[in-house]
């Protein structure tokens, strides 16, 4: 084996791939090459670093360099300057958005220092095409000691104090589900890895299953073991090509090293694993829908109980985890449950991944203790708020979570916490609005999703939805009524009171949570047909401004409808009444005269 | 691909893979081991600090220093390569020149080991981008 | 067994494990108000989706109202059925159905026999909030020769699924699409026609609103009856007898025969005949193929196939037609009672009373809506004259007496005319799952053995069991019998047959739960199973009120053969009685 003296790791996840990071790897190979360094500098294709916003990410190892934004045409300035003569690349380097300085060394990125990795702990740092890389770093040696060393009970025991809850949606403790499924007599079990991830703005499962692989087969493995079970499934939606390619990969390796298989590492334990591929409903997320899809039914979930751990896949006791509940399974079993419940809070024990997005600086992400505070996620590690804009809400929980504001910033990240402030955890989406952003508008989004996405099977969900979004609808458009916020608030309730599963029980949260804090923008909109962000056109006027306005007529011309009226050199006027909010007026005018209000 | 058929297997592989990967996980922890860099530009590398990377990194593994050994570019004393720069924790790097195996056997010893300075320092005379931070 | 003791509005009931809050409600007289929930407990059919919600409860200690039809009791459970919160949520969300369904209540086909308007009368529901904005689904209406789909007024409530998929496992049904577009269609929403549906019914029978309904030919019967040229022939099943009472306030299974004579008449049918006659036609010609097909066997005849199917029911034909085309050599040829009795009408009594062929209608009333399909195949009709030309189901009869302003209850009765009104006992329990083949057993035991039967009830081949089996002794000989109603059970047996592990010489196939009873086209029974066993139990009193009891008994079966067709299998009886069966294409993508 040559001895590499640098590594150079480039970001081969789904986003940056399709910013052309394969590409690049291939760039600096070659580069390699032609400076006779191919033999001592190894470039690696990882997993996704999580800092998203700034992707291509290249990190140069042993010296912790941290390049974003990396083009395949950087490629021979990084190996000339960088590998060659030792000079790190400035314009490539990330600028510190506070001091504006350049920062060489990760560690001591903001976007990094809070961050605690035990899920994303191999993402962005090996090789996931290669299971040596993950073997290396420690990987299957919890099966292998569990094989070897544990009862599943002893197992089991372990994850329940552990205090390890599904990171999926709902919290539920692992190790309890486990025992479910352990406790359930039958001749056949199975065991299915939840990868329908569908939340929009989330992708940490998608992110772990194609930078760190193994460890999802791994704990699926472990769970075999632990429940009885000799049969897993990954249900992954089919939009994940790059995840399932990679799986594959994986997949083939464990078996040609037999840690997946007949008699694994000796132990007589067989366990073996299969893909099933979702066509992208986001209620194939909830288990019961996931088993019918998985069966070839129509993906639609059914009541509970009977729980998958009574009768699932097939009819028969089935566990479901989703992928980043499993990536935690095997650190917990090698370092203990005392050193995981030591971390996160009293009741939410360990790290959670969250996917930043919506106006903040740094998107991607990041994984921290639980019990973070929202502050520090959106301030320090995501950087604050885009353009120095202000900080209005955090929309937590996916579609349907509800949006926390200002006061709730210094709440302690964890299930309990943000249930009770009327949103939720759901599989860790984070979207951060700004002062530019509508509530009500917010709401109607959310709801679009929903309405698209609910599976029609129960009536308030179905229905309940549509009407919701219609009524948003109505009051973005200032045809709002006062009744219309009791229905609202009324309609909301019930949908989540009597909906079947999980889905519609939450799907009003977003309108809910925004009555709740920002009641206000709703009655503006509803009595002074006025949208304050500016951002619901129909309640908008177009409007010039004496002051400013020289009376060229540039307006009036540009006019479909002819609703400016006014004599060369005077002040012109908006007819609202005409006027079809085009905004070809305000395009047209020089001298910031018309403006929208 | 053999099977791994047991426990102490996969152990086995865990550390012969391990190579692979211990310039990542010592470059995560860097601040806390020594960090040894040696020049290897054209110049360096023609008076043979090919052989005294190799030699470093192999005696200090044998030797049980947890040190990152890694290649930097040309560091501008072509009068004395081979240069190494040795960074031990929490102290300001050190460059020395000349270094063949022999010095750099000298240099483990005593500077790295001993903690006592030796012979060939250059002194710094110009700015690392690290430093301008 | 364990039982289980809970609160439920105050109320202590108890009740075994395993029993749903709705059913322990039940118990103590509290009446929690369903609309998808349908249970046919004597059937095996059960409808609970928990998808309408209508049925929510309130449990102490759980955050969210529970569906009470399918949420199992608990010990110690505290129920509330009529808080404020229930009450809310229930209207509520009957607010939100009825938001997405057409009110044109007036000239729906339902109309006053419908679930929904039900349940908004007990809501009490006045006022639908935002109706004037909200929007409506809307979906293509499509007509099939059977039924009509107008899923604008479907609510998702899938009894339909249920009973096209679990019962039937037809699979024409499924729920399609997502979210506000979520409706039961076939795959790719294609029409019915293109579907493996059978036109069994069962999904309009089980349609708690009009959006499955029958096609309704009562307007071209009229136009007939009042066409001075025609000479209108009515036909009626032996199930109508023992349901129509029911359309018009009668307790379930009053025999109305007499009844429902006297009103078709009125109606001006010129000739008011039995179905029940080409029943017993029926059993001479399935029974004569059954003995003959035995006989061959019992010979060594490695060709001859067995067992035997019988071939009466048309939605039980679409079924193996589409689903086991490769097994269509195996039922009987005979043509079911309904085309054997067009062909002898537009033939044999044509003649005799000198009427042409284009002069005669004939009409049937049928407890089915495959039926109607039936008359319109191909092979029924000479000359583009089809023998049959309009079937209509006993609710149609029913709307048509109502249209004539005749009260059915106070009628008095008459008889059929002659003489295709006579009929046997054997007759008259085709109409129930089981008589047929015991029918056929009393005649085929008589020509086979030459004795006369002591007793003719064959009690071990009724019953409500899905598949029921018997060996019936023809002196010395056993015969070995098979019975399934409800095409998943017949799907079994074929499937024993497929793998050659029957052990059957006769199997009885009804596509509908209980036989022609709880046909397609019957009143509806709302989802209570005890009035399809009181219609059985009218179809065995009739029987058994009959001095005739056997079909080859019936005098005027006797004649028939001696002026026309010679004797059972003949080529005459082949070429008017007999008929054979085609695989139905796939035209899965011509919509």
């Amino acid at each position: 084996m040559s001895r590499y003296s640098m590594h150079i790791l480039v970001c081969g996840g789904t986003g940056c791939k399709s910013s052309d990071s394969d590409i690049l790897v291939e760039k600096l190979k070659k580069e390699l090459d032609k400076q006779g360094l191919g033999e001592t500098v190894q470039v690696i294709m990882t997993g996704c670093f999580g800092f998203c916003e700034k992707g291509p990410i290249v990190k140069v190892m042993p010296d912790n360099t941290f390049y974003t934004q990396v083009k395949p045409s950087d490629a021979e300035e990084i190996v000339e300057e960088h590998i060659v003569k030792g000079r790190k690349i400035d314009h490539l380097l990330y600028t510190d958005p506070e001091t504006s300085k350049h920062i060489t060394d990760s560690n001591r990125m903001g976007f990094y220092k809070k961050q605690m990795r035990i899920a994303l702990r191999n993402c962005g740092f090996i090789d996931p095409e290669r299971i040596d890389e993950y073997i290396a770093r420690d990987g299957y040696m919890a099966l292998g000691k569990v094989l070897s060393e544990q009862t599943p009970e002893e197992t089991i025991a372990l994850m329940k104090s552990s205090g390890l809850r599904g990171r999926g949606g709902a919290g539920f403790p692992v190790g309890l589900k486990w025992e479910f499924a352990r406790n359930n007599v039958s001749d056949k079990k199975y065991v299915v890895c939840n990868a329908d991830e569908g939340d929009p703005g989330a992708f940490m499962d998608r992110s772990i299953l194609e930078g760190d692989p193994h460890s999802v087969l791994e704990a699926m493995a472990i769970i075999g073991y632990c429940i009885g079970a000799d049969e897993g499934y990954i249900y992954i939606r089919a939009e994940y090509p790059l995840a399932i390619a990679r799986l594959k990969t994986a997949l083939n390796q464990a078996r040609e090293y037999g840690l997946l298989g007949k008699d694994i590492m000796g132990s007589g334990f067989n366990f073996d694993i299969g893909l099933k591929y979702g066509a992208g409903a986001f209620v194939c997320g909830e288990e019961t829908a996931l088993i019918h899809s998985m069966e070839g039914e129509r993906g639609e979930p059914t009541l509970k109980p009977p729980f998958p751990a009574e009768s699932g896949y097939l009819g028969k006791p089935t566990n479901v985890n989703n992928v980043e509940t499993l990536a935690n399974v095997a650190p917990i079993l090698l370092k203990g449950a005392e050193w995981f419940s030591s971390i996160g809070t009293e009741k939410s024990k360990g790290t959670k991944v969250f996917a930043l997005a919506g106006q903040i600086n740094n998107v991607g992400l990041i994984e921290v203790p639980m019990g973070t505070t929202l502050r520090e996620v959106i301030f320090e590690i995501g950087g604050g708020i885009k353009d120095g804009k202000k900080f209005k809400a955090v929309q937590t929980g996916g579609p349907s979570g509800g949006c926390l504001t200002e006061k709730h910033l210094d709440t302690p990240i964890d299930y309990e916490n943000l249930v009770e402030n009327g949103s939720m955890m759901g599989s860790g989406g984070m979207i951060v609005m700004d002062e530019d952003d509508c509530m009500v508008s917010i709401a109607k989004y959310y709801l679009d999703f929903t309405v698209e996405e609910s599976c029609g099977k129960c009536a308030p969900c179905r229905i309940g939805n549509k009407r919701l979004h219609e009524l948003l609808e109505r009051i973005c458009e200032g045809k709002g009524e006062t009744a219309d916020l009791d229905r609202l608030r009324n309609l909301g309730e019930v949908i989540k009171d009597t909906s079947l599963c999980g889905l519609g029980q939450s799907s009003p949260n977003p309108v809910l949570s925004t009555l709740d804090n920002f009641y206000d923008e709703y009655t503006s909109h509803v009595h002074d047909k006025k949208c304050a962000a500016g951002v619901c056109k129909d309640l908008m006027e177009y409007f010039i401004l004496e002051e400013h306005c020289v009376g060229c007529t540039a307006c009036a011309r540009a006019c479909p409808v002819g609703a400016i009226s006014g004599e060369r050199k005077e002040l012109h006027v908006v007819n609202p009444d005409t006027c079809i909010k085009c905004g070809a007026c305000l395009e047209k005018c020089k001298f910031d005269a018309v403006i929208l209000k | 691909m053999n099977k791994i058929k047991s426990l102490s297997d996969l152990k086995k592989i865990r550390e012969e893979q391990n190579r692979s990967i211990e310039l990542r996980s010592k470059g995560e922890a860097a601040e806390k081991l020594v960090q040894v860099k040696v020049a290897m530009a054209t110049c360096g590398i023609a008076s043979g600090a090919k052989e005294t990377m190799e030699f470093l990194m192999d005696s200090l593994e044998k030797r049980g220093v947890n040190a990152v050994v890694t290649q930097t570019g040309c560091m501008g004393y072509c009068y004395a390569e081979p240069t190494i720069e040795v960074t031990m924790p929490g102290k300001e790097p050190v460059v020395f020149g000349n270094v063949n195996t022999q010095k750099a056997d000298e240099i483990i010893e005593k500077y790295i080991k001993g903690g006592a300075l030796v012979d060939g320092i250059i002194p710094v005379n110009y700015e690392t981008i690290q430093t301008k931070e | 067994m364990d039982h289980i003791k809970l609160l439920i509005d105050g109320k202590t009931v108890e009740v075994p494990k395993g029993t749903t809050v709705y059913k322990a409600a039940k118990e103590v007289g509290i009446d929690i108000p369903v609309l998808c929930y349908m249970d046919l407990h004597d059937l095996n059919i059960e409808n609970k989706p928990g998808g309408c919600r209508i049925c929510s409860v309130e449990i102490e200690g759980r955050r969210n109202l529970a569906p009470s039809c399918s949420t199992n009791v608990s010990e110690g459970m505290v129920v509330k059925t009529n808080s404020m919160r229930v009450i809310n949520a229930r209207r509520t969300v009957m607010e939100l159905i009825l938001s997405d369904h057409p009110k044109e209540c007036l000239t729906c086909a339902k109309s006053g026999n419908c679930d929904l308007q039900d349940m908004a009368i007990k809501l009490g529901i006045r006022d639908i909030p935002g109706q004037e904005y909200a929007e409506m689904s809307t979906y293509r209406l499509d007509t099939s020769p059977s039924i009509i789909r107008e899923m604008d007024k479907c609510i998702m409530c899938r009894r339909c699924e249920t009973m096209c998929n679990d019962f039937q496992t037809v699979g024409a049904l499924n729920a399609v699409n997502r979210g506000f577009n979520a409706v039961v269609a076939p795959a790719f929403e294609m029409n019915l026609e293109h579907s493996p549906c059978t036109y069994c019914g069962q999904c309009v029978a089980v349609c708690p609103t009009g959006a499955l309904t029958e096609v309704d030919h009562t307007a071209n019967v009229i136009q007939a009856l009042s066409d001075p040229n025609k000479t209108v022939v009515v036909q009626t099943a032996p199930a109508v007898r023992a349901a129509l009472g029911e359309e018009f306030g009668m307790e379930p299974g009053t025999r109305v025969t007499g009844k429902m004579v006297s009103a078709l008449k009125n109606l001006g049918f010129d000739y008011v005949f039995d179905t029940d006659f080409a029943a017993d036609l029926t059993i001479m010609e399935e029974g004569t193929e059954l003995l003959d097909r035995l006989s061959r066997h019992l010979d060594g005849d490695k060709d001859v196939q067995l067992p035997i199917l019988t071939s009466c029911c048309p939605g039980w034909v679409n079924f193996f037609e589409y689903h086991f085309p490769e097994m269509k050599d195996i039922p009987s040829t005979a043509r079911s009672p309904q085309q054997m009795f067009g062909s002898i009408a537009k033939t044999y009594f044509a003649e005799k009373i000198g009427v042409k062929r284009e002069e005669m209608v004939v009409v049937s009333i049928m407890p089915c809506l495959a039926k109607k399909y039936e008359c319109q195949r191909d092979e029924f009709s000479v000359d583009g004259n089809p023998d049959v030309d309009f079937s209509i189901s006993t609710r149609e009869l029913a709307h048509l007496i109502k249209q004539a302003n005749l009260d059915l209850s106070t009628m008095t009765d008459s008889e059929f005319d002659s003489p295709l009104g006579e009929s046997s006992g054997a007759a008259v329990i085709f109409g129930a799952t089981g008589g047929v083949i015991e029918a056929a057993t009393r005649t085929a035991y008589e020509l086979q053995t030459g004795k006369t039967l002591e007793s003719v009830d064959f009690k071990q081949l009724r019953g409500l069991e899905g598949i029921r089996s018997a060996t019936v002794d023809f002196d010395g000989l056993e015969i070995k019998i098979g019975i399934a109603h409800g095409l998943g059970n017949a799907r079994k047996l074929l499937e024993e047959i497929k793998a050659g592990r029957s052990e059957f010489h006769a199997i009885e196939i009804m596509a509908c739960p209980g036989g022609c009873i709880g046909g397609g086209g019957q009143p509806l029974h709302h989802g209570n199973s005890d009035i399809l066993k009181a219609r059985t139990r009218a179809i065995y009193e009739e029987d058994e009120a009959k001095t005739l009891r056997k079909s080859h008994e019936n005098p005027y079966i006797i004649k028939l053969y001696e002026e026309f067709l010679d004797q059972p299998m003949s080529e005459k009886a082949h070429k008017l009685l007999h008929t054979h069966y085609f695989e139905r294409k796939r035209k899965v993508f011509e919509v």
